[in-house]
This record gives C-alpha cells, structure tokens and sequence, in this order.
C-alpha cells in the first residue's frame, strides 16, 4: 500500500464532496440544525404551551352544592377557575373541551364537614388531556387545602396542636452525582444518536464515491490509473470515515450547546426534573467518542462494500436503507430494562458500544468491558474493511451488468 | 509496444446469464509509431480486450506484453505507461478541468513542478485556458473530450488505448479525437483503437484486426485485406469475414 496514493485519493475525494451540495447537507447542515430545532425549538414550543395552558382560567362546571353555601363560595373565589352553570351533559362537554372539568359535591356537604362526617368529592376530568388535567390540579389542591383547613378548624375546636395534622414529614435526598442522574434521564439516547448520524454520515459519500462513481462512468477512469485498488478503498474509506466522524461532531456539540442554551435560557429551577439538567463531563464525550470510533470504521467499511455491489445511486439507496434498520434494533435494544453489559452483550456489535457507552455517560467506567468491547469492535471493523478492499478487486462487482 | 499472446476471457456464468467466452485466443502485434484497428460489430469482444490490455480485466487465460511490462505480473506498471480513453472513461464534474487533469498526473507519480509545466503545455496546445479552472460538469462534449486528452497525456505514456472513442460525438469533436490519434502515431506511440466505423479505419490504421465472437478473424493491413478479399470496400470485407467466421 503507498500511503501517498492513499492521501492523493483522499484529498480529491475530500475536495469532491465538499462541493457535493448533498453531502454538505448531510454532513454539516442537518447534524447541527437537527438538535437546535429539536431541543430548543421543540422545548421553546412545549414550555410555551405549557405555560399558556396553566394561565389559562379553567371553566368548571360546579354540580350539586346548592345547600353548602362555603364551599361553593370558595370554590368561586378561585382565581384560576370559572364556574359554569350545572348541565346534565358535563361529561360530553369536557371531551368536547367546551369546559375543562366538573366537581360533584355531594347534598349536605357544609353541613357534614361540621359534624366531622366523612363525604366524598367527584372531579371530572379528561385523561390525556393537559388543559383538562390542569384544571383537575387545580381543584385538587383546592380540595386538599380546604381538607386541611377543615381539620384544622376540628383540631383548635378540640384544644388539639395543628401538628397532628402532620405528624412527621418525609424528605426524600439524592446521593447520585448530577452525571449520574443526567446519565440516567437521557444517558442511552446521546450514544444512540451518535452511533445512528455515524451510520447516516457515512451512507451518503460511501454511495456516492461507489455506485455514483459506476453511474456517472467515473469508477473506469480511476481504475485505468496506475493507483492500486486497495490504496483507492482505503483512500474512499477514509473519507467515509471522515464524514461519519464529522457528522457524529457536529450534532454532539450542536446537541451540547442546544442543551446549554436551552439551560439558560428556559430557566429551569435546579434539581427539576428536567432532560436540560443532565451534566455530562467532556471525559465521558471523549470516551464515548473513542468507543464509536471503531463502529464508525465498521460502518464506513461495510456500506462502501456493499454501495459497491450496486449499478446505480438508486440501487445503492435500496441496499443501504435496511441497513438502518439493522443498527436501530440494537441500538434500541440497550434502552430494554433487562439488557445489561456482560460477557455475551460486549461481543455483540453496535449493542455492546451502545450498552458501554450508556456506562460511561453514567460516570462508570467498566475498563474490562471497555477494553473487550473496543477490541471486538476493531476486529469487526477490520473484517469491514478486508470485505470493502476483496469487493475492489472483483470484476464481477466493479463491472456488473 | 503491445504484444497479445493468446488472450482470453471467460465471464463466469449467473443465474439469469450463461457463462460467456468474451475473448477467445486472441493474438496481435502493434509496434511504435503504428496504429493498429480493432475493427468488429457491437459484442464482439472489442472493449474487453483493451480492457485487458489496459489491466483494468485480467485475462482468464494468456498474456499480453503492454510497454515491455506483463498485464498479469506488472499491471501497475503497464497503468503506468498507457493512457486509456474509451466514451465510458468520463471526468469528476465537481472538480474543474485543471484539478482533473492534476489528480491523474499526482496518481502517475509526477512532481508538482513537472505536472505543473506539462499542464500549462498541454492545456495551451490543446487550447484549454479558458476552460481550465470550470468544473468539468459545466463544459461541453467538446471541452470535456479535450480534458480527457490531456488526462491520457499528463503522463506522457509509450501506449495509447483507445476504446471506441468517437461514439456518440458530434463531427467537430470526433476529428479532434481523430487527429489527436494520428498525432500520437506521429510522436512515435503505440496505438490501439477500437470501432465499428468503417471511415475511421481507413482514414487511421496500419493494421487492422477483424474481431467477432471474441475471436480474431482476420488480420493485416488496409492493403493486404483488400488484396486477400479482392474487394476495395472495407465494409465488404467486412461482411465477408464475418460471415465466414459465423
């Protein structure tokens, strides 16, 4: 192998696709827009809606309390909530959305209360719904507020402390590291979007610089000139590679800095239970990164191989597609709660990277499995390449009609 | 030089096509300074037999002796030493007529001072300078069969293989390539050139070679078939050896 005619295909091919309006799109437009658009856009969108759906003054239907004046009275000096005219027909009009919910209150509630007897409230409301559970919040704590109010106008009249309405409290801590609970929240999805724009990085240029080479009659060209077939695998591959790399390098930072924006700029309260908390160190996005890295050349490999065997750009795309599909599955298989890394998972490719990658996000760092993991990943993708350089030198594949 | 000794191809059989015996014991001479014609109908063996000279096919049985290197032991010294041009050789449309020809001139080994130089001489004979820095996608027939000639000369090669380069051009474009041919004869190459256009043989050719069904049928100059045949119309001799060899 010479590694100047390596370099020499490396850089026409590099020049070549950074003229490729499509691979730019797929290599550098989509991977850092994508994230952008996702995290913050969709996060803006829905913290929007959220907001605006809590402010809203809920209409509810008040049934029943015609002979309990206080609660009714109370429920009316609600400032989120409406009340509106009983109707035999609240339940239609709550699917309908016309009112947001109802509230039941039984006959002789008032009076009940005073006796100490115990009554039950009906809320009506739409599962599913968000206005319609927000108005169930609201008359929930409502009614929670006024329990407790009640107990505490029975408890004074019996010379009884308030404190036994709250005997003792619960306080729940977290010992786990902010890495861990990000690790935790959203640690399988970053190594699964990594490995997938790896795998989607890669189709375009390894169909391009293959099947495209063979449609646009560029691929005899090549092959009259004195550069070997295996430095001119190598030279394609590596730009596959690259672009690969390059796609799983913009969209992390392009995800970094969404989820740094959206951070910010979102005002999450510290300690919410919120995707945007999650921390993860720049030592677990390296490791992450160096443990993609011989996937990436798996990847790279097997889709110049097999965009090779295809006669146009057309029947590569038909090849390669399912292919997504073979590195979904595992990927989401590690998401399963009962798939854990072990001996037998950190040999199988893609799930093993997927599963030890998850580790890491999570701050533990296994370095058995780590290293068997990388090592099975480099065989695997050094029989990618071995396969991509034989498919080179076939006739039968270089020149199939 | 080229020398065939005995080539043959054998395309392995598929489920939807029977094995096919492409190239059949084919030998021939061509010297320096001649051109030598492969002349036959569509199928007749003629592309995959400069493919092989060219290195790009192995030959499943036989040799051929291509710039005193051979195509089974050295290919990459016989790549080295021809340049290729066939319709089906087309040029990188991102990369402008300059890149192209430069890539194929860094891929032959030549330095950045020698490429540079050959280039400016050969892109203002081929008068290229104005074209030489548009992205080949963006030229002309004309202009793309001129980068292509100078793709085949950066390296300066002892061989010319020319696989039916003429198909499908305009008339102005096809005299180019034509003179271009005879202007390789006159520096002292060695030429081969593949087609089924009758005129062309008879404008261009030394000797002509007759191929069908991967065969050579018959062989020699103009002049000699013409006085073996004893017939003046090439097309006739054509036809006749043909049939005789069907």
């Amino acid at each position: 192998m010479s590694l100047r005619s390596v370099l020499i295909v490396y850089r026409k091919e590099m020049l070549d696709s950074l003229r490729d309006r499509r691979t730019i799109i797929s290599m550098v437009v989509i991977p850092i827009l994508v994230f952008p658009l996702l995290v913050v856009g969709m996060g803006y969108l829905a913290d929007t809606m959220f907001s605006k759906a809590r402010q809203e003054v809920s209409q509810v239907m008040l049934l029943g309390g015609e002979d309990s004046p206080r609660v009714t009275a109370a429920l009316k000096a609600l400032t989120k909530v409406e009340i509106v005219p009983p109707s035999p027909d609240y339940a239609e009009q709550i699917s309908n959305k016309l009112i947001r919910a109802a509230v039941q209150i039984p006959p002789g509630f008032d009076s009940a209360l005073d006796r100490g007897q115990s009554e039950k409230i009906a809320v009506y409301y739409y599962e599913g719904e968000i206005k319609s559970s927000f108005a169930k919040e609201t008359l929930q704590t409502f009614f929670a507020d006024y329990r407790d109010q009640t107990v505490k106008v029975h408890l004074a009249a019996h010379d009884l402390p308030p404190s036994l309405l709250e005997p003792f409290k619960v306080e729940e801590k977290n010992v786990a590291p902010p890495e861990k609970v990000g690790g935790n929240a959203l640690g399988g999805i970053i190594p699964y979007f990594v490995i997938i724009l790896c795998l989607t990085g890669a189709m375009y240029p390894a169909m391009d610089m293959t099947a495209g080479e063979k449609e646009r009659g560029t691929m005899e060209t090549i092959l009259c000139s004195p550069v070997s077939r295996t430095d001119l695998v190598v030279g394609k591959f590596l730009m596959v590679l690259t672009a690969s790399l390059a796609t799983a390098v913009f969209s992390v930072t392009s995800m970094a800095l969404s989820f740094l924006l959206a951070k910010r700029y979102m005002n999450v309260a510290p300690g919410a239970d919120s995707p945007f908390q999650m921390t993860i160190g720049l030592k677990g996005v390296f490791a992450v990164f160096f443990m993609v890295l011989p996937l990436s050349v798996l990847f790279s490999a097997m889709m110049l191989a097999i965009a090779l065997f295809a006669k146009s750009f057309r029947e590569a795309q038909s090849y390669l597609s399912p292919l997504t599909f073979v590195v979904i599955m595992p990927a989401v298989a590690s998401f399963l709660p009962g798939i854990e890394l072990n001996a037998r998972t950190a040999l199988i490719p893609i799930l093993s990277t997927s599963l030890v990658s998850k580790e890491i996000v999570g701050g533990t760092y296994h370095w058995g499995y780590i290293a068997l993991i990388f090592a099975a990943s480099c065989v695997y993708a050094s029989i990618g390449i071995a396969a991509a350089v034989h498919l080179f030198n076939r006739e039968d594949v270089l020149f199939r009609v | 030089m080229i020398e065939a000794l005995k080539l043959g191809k054998v395309f392995p059989g598929t489920k939807k096509r029977d094995k096919v015996l492409a190239v059949n014991d084919v030998s021939f001479r061509c010297e320096p300074g001649q051109i030598y014609g492969l002349l036959g109908a569509n199928g007749a063996g003629k592309t995959t037999t400069l493919r092989i000279l060219a290195t790009i096919l192995r030959p499943t049985s036989g040799t051929a002796v291509v710039a005193g290197y051979d195509v089974n032991r050295e290919p990459a010294k016989v790549r080295a030493h021809v340049g290729f041009l066939s319709t089906a050789t087309a040029l990188y449309g991102r990369l402008t007529a300059q890149e192209m020809v430069e890539y194929f001139g860094r891929l032959y080994g030549l330095d950045e001072d020698r490429l540079h130089r050959d280039i400016d001489q050969i892109f203002t004979t081929l008068e290229m300078n104005d074209f030489r820095d548009r992205p080949c996608e963006k030229l002309s027939t004309g202009m793309k069969q001129k980068v292509s000639i100078a793709r085949t000369l950066i390296h300066d090669p002892p061989v010319m293989i020319f696989d039916e380069p003429t198909v499908g051009l305009d008339v102005m474009t096809a005299r180019t390539i034509v003179s271009f041919i005879r202007h390789c004869r006159e520096r002292g190459k060695t030429v081969i050139f593949s087609t089924h256009v009758m005129s062309e043989v008879e404008k261009l050719c030394d000797r002509i070679g007759i191929i069908h069904t991967g065969r050579i049928l018959a062989e020699g100059s103009l002049a000699e078939l013409r006085e073996r045949y004893r017939e003046q119309d090439l097309e006739e001799i054509f036809v006749r050896v043909v049939g005789e060899g069907s």
